[in-house]
């Protein structure tokens, strides 16, 4: 509703609220607090607790300000008083002087000044308020209190509650924002401290925001902690690329190494949030590991050499490959690597004629998804529905999961989760549709046709979040239950949620099967069949991202030339031919574009190691040795290129938009999908069917060589319902045999409540045994048998 | 075990529905457990976090703001000696000195053979009859160390188990609400109308 105003005939805003802030007039909305209005203008309030995307408590009542009411002045805390019209604050008289030199007074009784060792001296808001807005001196001479110094609350944070002044800022971020309300208040009183429950650690994928907007050094995190001072370091905006949500950060290096990312607010994504992996991987950039010179296989060991010779050497495969059939060169990977990255070698491939290229690695979904209707993430959050099909969101896109849990704490979205297993996004989501894999189409068809279902799709914007859930199950279920969503509510948009970094990036600057050439399945699987000669592995781990690693060991034998392009060995590259050292994180600028379409920048920090180089500079020379220039001769030469080349990249065009927010990219007209339903056949009932997922600390390169992290890895384990458990007569913690079509692992069976009856869930990728041996890629779903070792 | 029994579960239930959100029963389900164990055990926390639907982290953390949830096992009696004023004025230090004597542990300590915890406390509310001690928060005033010895003898002879149940029984009769008073659960922002037998004689 508008309001004209009829003696300025303009347009009036009815939530506009005017105030003055310190005499100059300030426009306020309706509901907002003093704080936050005074926080366009100069006039800076102290603040230790209120942090703007959490609720306000009034905890440190550091912001006293004055404001004008019918008896007078009065000091109010600005961050629990709403404004008013016409309302008078003032933020600089002697009576708020006072005010807030008191309360900083009494906040530094108990706080030790221990500044000197302290790690947050130097950034410290408690340090730069005491001297802005602190009284000088103190008159507190009696012995400070003492609790243990800074004891460990998890695997990452360490706590000194000497330190602490009570603010509420972590406690809240881990109960409201977080949902782990792991650490809380006790002894409230005298003694009030935040402390986790005896014995239970502060396990929280999040922890590591708790230190970033701690006001002062009480929660300190193990990967910085005495690595750096805050007046040491230098740093740079850049984007997160450990998965495909592109969380805004700032990197920090010290002594040209990094040290540690802090999270950035912007709207549209992560509004200054990071989860741990991502906050904490850039140790593996840091890493002993990391590959410094080209390295050439003597037929006994890779040995290391010059990139001419290495150069040389892989031109040399790629030629004798091509000269054979130019079928017989195929590229996988590109989706680690930068927007830039992707288009060099994409110009490279069209040079050479190579149509087999893929980023995504058979554990994602079709690009005809990004074909459809697009929703942002900001986009999913407002609708009124938003339907779940896709991986948990908790351990696969973190902080994707902080933002769709927002909106459905605060009542904006309803959270239709449909799910072969309970996700961390299971309690809050308004219904669930359980389903065994293979059967999902139906059960999408199913639940929607309820009239409480059409009800609520009818209510308003539906967005569905699609992504694969289950690496044990053909890719075809999931894109049969979207097309069902589609016939359900026609107006839907999609958020495609594909898994590593730059896959969107990836996928629109070329590196996806061109020609009608196949996936990386079907090159996996032409490999296995002795048609591939040359495969080049751009920062691609086959043997451990690819769910079916039978598959990945017949084709790995049958190539003639692997050549791998990375910054680390693993476990695919171990016999490779060529390794090229690749320039990592921090490394290279460039742009990266994330799920939803959005491309920033990423920027470098950091000489990259040794003489590891990034990936488009590796194909601009490749493709000089191999005589078919691509013509690049820097990074904006090349962005350049990109913009003109892919009309997706085009808002770009300025590489300052790619700051900040970003830009998304251009859209095309979207169609729609319609898919036959199938269903997988029924399940033996003596059978469990497989469900295999992520979780959040896998054996990833990049968390497995973060000494910080590392440690975090569980051993793989079977996890069935306790039903089921029961029903197969074994003891929780035991090894069981788990078979599948003449196969079979021997594994630790654990129960868990939120795997449904008649399924299994398997993490995939972790420590201990391999599980990939069950997972056989041509079949639709996986069943396995459970059996006691006698 | 010390998680909350079969019985003791069902009232937990039954205490539970009586509320629109779950964890407002913290409380008195956290008597229940110190009924049940005698003192806040770490599996009851834990275990009571389970049935109301938050973490142990959160159970703790109320838990441990209030002075008479003991997180460590007390004695089946806990004898608290007022030590302000007046008491203090009327010997009160005297008295504790004499029942640590008596019962050979110093204040804070509980017997080995766990009948009693001996506590120093703040005021207890009955000045004019100080010195004042309690036995599981049931007053005994004027005490002379006279009494101290009578009470702590028949109290080992189980004497006074009428007048004195053991640490964590609130009341000796269980208080039972009607069934049909039960809000169960329900979100308190969707609750627009008031329960049945209130019969609209207050708005909630």
């Amino acid at each position: 509703m508008t309001i004209v105003d009829p003696i300025k005939e303009s347009v009036v805003d009815p939530n506009l609220v005017n105030i003055t802030i310190n005499g100059k007039p300030v426009a306020a909305r309706k509901g907002e607090l003093i704080i936050a209005a005074a926080d366009r203008t100069d006039d800076f309030i102290p603040r230790f607790c209120y942090h703007p995307r959490m609720s306000s408590v009034g905890m440190c009542r550091q912001c006293l300000v004055e404001v004008e009411t019918p008896r007078g002045p009065m000091i109010v805390v600005s961050c629990m008083t709403p404004v008013v019209e016409g309302q008078i604050v003032r933020t600089t008289t002697d009576s708020v002087k006072k005010a807030q030199e008191g309360v900083l007074e009494l906040l530094l009784a108990n706080h030790p000044l221990d500044c000197p060792v302290c790690d947050k001296g130097g950034e410290c808001p408690l340090q730069d308020q005491a001297f802005s807005h602190g009284p000088g001196e103190s008159r507190f001479v009696e012995e400070k209190r003492h609790y243990e110094k800074p004891i460990a609350i998890s695997d990452i944070v360490y706590l000194d509650r000497e330190r602490c002044i009570l603010c509420d800022r972590c406690t809240r971020f881990a109960d409201e924002v977080a949902g782990d309300a792991l650490i809380t208040f006790t002894s409230r009183g005298n003694d009030t401290q935040v402390l986790t429950f005896p014995d239970e650690p502060f396990s929280s994928y999040f922890s590591g925001n708790t230190v970033q907007i701690c006001p002062v050094g009480a929660l300190t995190a193990k990967p910085y902690r005495f690595k750096a001072r805050p007046w040491d370091l230098e740093q740079t905006e850049s984007t997160c690329t450990s998965c495909s949500v592109g969380c805004r950060t700032v990197v920090q290096s010290s002594r040209d190494e990094l040290v540690r990312y802090q999270g950035v607010d912007i709207d549209p994504v992560n509004w200054g949030w990071l989860c741990d992996r991502g906050r904490y991987n850039f140790e593996s950039v840091n890493s002993p590991d990391r590959l410094t010179t080209p390295l050439v296989n003597t037929g006994t060991e890779l040995a290391a050499t010059s990139w001419s010779v290495a150069l040389e050497t892989t031109a040399r495969m790629i030629r004798l490959a091509l000269a054979n059939n130019k079928n017989s060169v195929a590229i996988l990977g590109g989706a680690r690597g930068t927007n830039e990255d992707a288009f060099a070698w994409a110009m490279l491939a069209d040079k050479l004629g190579i149509d087999q290229r893929d980023s995504q690695l058979g554990d994602g979904l079709s690009p005809e998804v990004f074909n459809l209707a697009q929703a942002t993430i900001d986009e999913t959050c407002a609708a009124s529905t938003i339907i779940l099909l896709a991986p948990d969101l908790k351990e696969e896109l973190p902080v994707l999961y902080l933002r769709v849990r927002d909106a459905a704490q605060k009542r904006k979205s309803r959270i239709i989760e449909v799910s072969a297993r309970d996700s961390g996004l299971t309690p809050h989501a308004w219904r669930t549709v359980g389903f065994e894999p293979g059967h999902q189409a139906q059960a999408v068809r199913d639940a929607l046709s309820i009239p409480e279902m059409k009800e609520q799709l009818a209510r308003g914007q539906v967005v569905v979040v699609v992504g694969r859930h289950n690496l044990a199950e053909n890719e075809m279920f999931t894109l049969q239950a979207l097309a069902e969503v589609f016939v359900a509510a026609p107006s839907v948009k999609v958020l495609p949620v594909l898994r590593r970094g730059n896959v969107r990036g990836a996928i629109a600057a070329g590196l996806t099967p061109q020609n009608n050439s196949g996936d990386a399945i079907d090159i996996l699987n032409a490999a296995a069949a002795g048609k591939i000669d040359c495969l080049i592995l751009l920062g691609a781990d086959p043997m451990s991202d690819v769910p079916d690693s039978g598959l990945v060991q017949r084709a790995f034998t049958q190539v003639k030339n692997l050549i791998s392009i990375d910054t680390m060995i693993n476990d695919s590259n171990r016999n490779a031919d060529v390794v090229l050292p690749a320039a990592a994180y921090g490394e290279k600028s460039g742009t990266t574009t994330n799920l939803e379409g959005r491309i920033s920048n990423v920027a470098q920090k950091i000489t990259p190691r040794g003489t590891s180089r990034p990936d488009w500079m590796i194909a601009t020379e490749l493709s000089i040795s191999l005589g078919v220039d691509i013509g690049v001769s820097s990074l904006e030469d090349l962005n350049s290129k990109l913009v003109g080349a892919v009309a997706a990249f085009a808002p770009s065009i300025d590489a300052k938009s790619t700051h900040g927010d970003g830009m998304l990219m251009a859209r095309e007209t979207p169609v729609t999908i319609s898919g036959d339903l199938s269903k997988a056949i029924d399940r033996n009932a003596y059978n469990l069917r497989l469900v295999v997922s992520r979780t959040m600390y896998d054996l990833a390169g990049s968390t497995v060589s973060s000494p910080s992290l590392a440690g975090i890895i569980t051993d793989a384990a079977i996890f069935v319902n306790p039903l089921d458990l029961g029903r197969i007569g074994v003891a929780e913690g035991t090894n069981v045999r788990v078979g599948a079509e003449g196969t079979n692992i021997v594994i630790m069976i654990k129960s868990h409540n939120g795997v449904h009856r008649g399924t299994a869930w398997l993490p995939f990728n972790h420590t201990g045994v391999d599980i990939r041996p069950l997972l056989n890629i041509s079949s639709d779903v996986v069943d396995v048998r459970i059996e006691p070792i006698k | 075990m010390s998680r909350l029994n079969e019985t003791n579960t069902k009232s937990a239930r039954e205490i539970i529905a009586r509320y629109p959100r779950p964890k407002s029963a913290l409380i008195p389900l956290l008597h229940l457990s110190q009924e049940q164990n005698g003192y806040i055990t770490r599996e009851a926390m834990q275990h009571l976090g389970e049935l109301v639907g938050v973490t142990s982290a959160e159970v703790y953390g109320t838990a441990t703001f209030y002075e008479m949830f003991k997180f460590e096992p007390v004695g089946k009696y806990l004898i608290n000696i007022c030590g302000t004023l007046s008491c203090a004025l009327m010997g009160a230090n005297e008295l504790m000195h004499h029942a640590e004597k008596k019962l050979g542990v110093n204040a804070g300590g509980t017997t080995s053979d766990g009948m009693f915890t001996l506590a120093h406390a703040e005021c207890q509310a009955a000045c004019t009859e100080a010195p004042t001690l309690q036995v599981n928060y049931r007053y005994r005033l004027r005490v002379t160390p006279t009494d101290l010895d009578n009470l702590i003898d028949n109290l080992r002879d189980n004497k006074l188990k009428d007048e004195f149940p053991p640490h964590g029984v609130l009341a000796k009769v269980q208080q039972v609400i009607p069934a049909d008073r039960a809000v169960g659960t329900k979100d308190p922002e969707d609750v627009n109308e008031s329960p049945a037998w209130l019969d609209g004689k207050a708005a909630l």
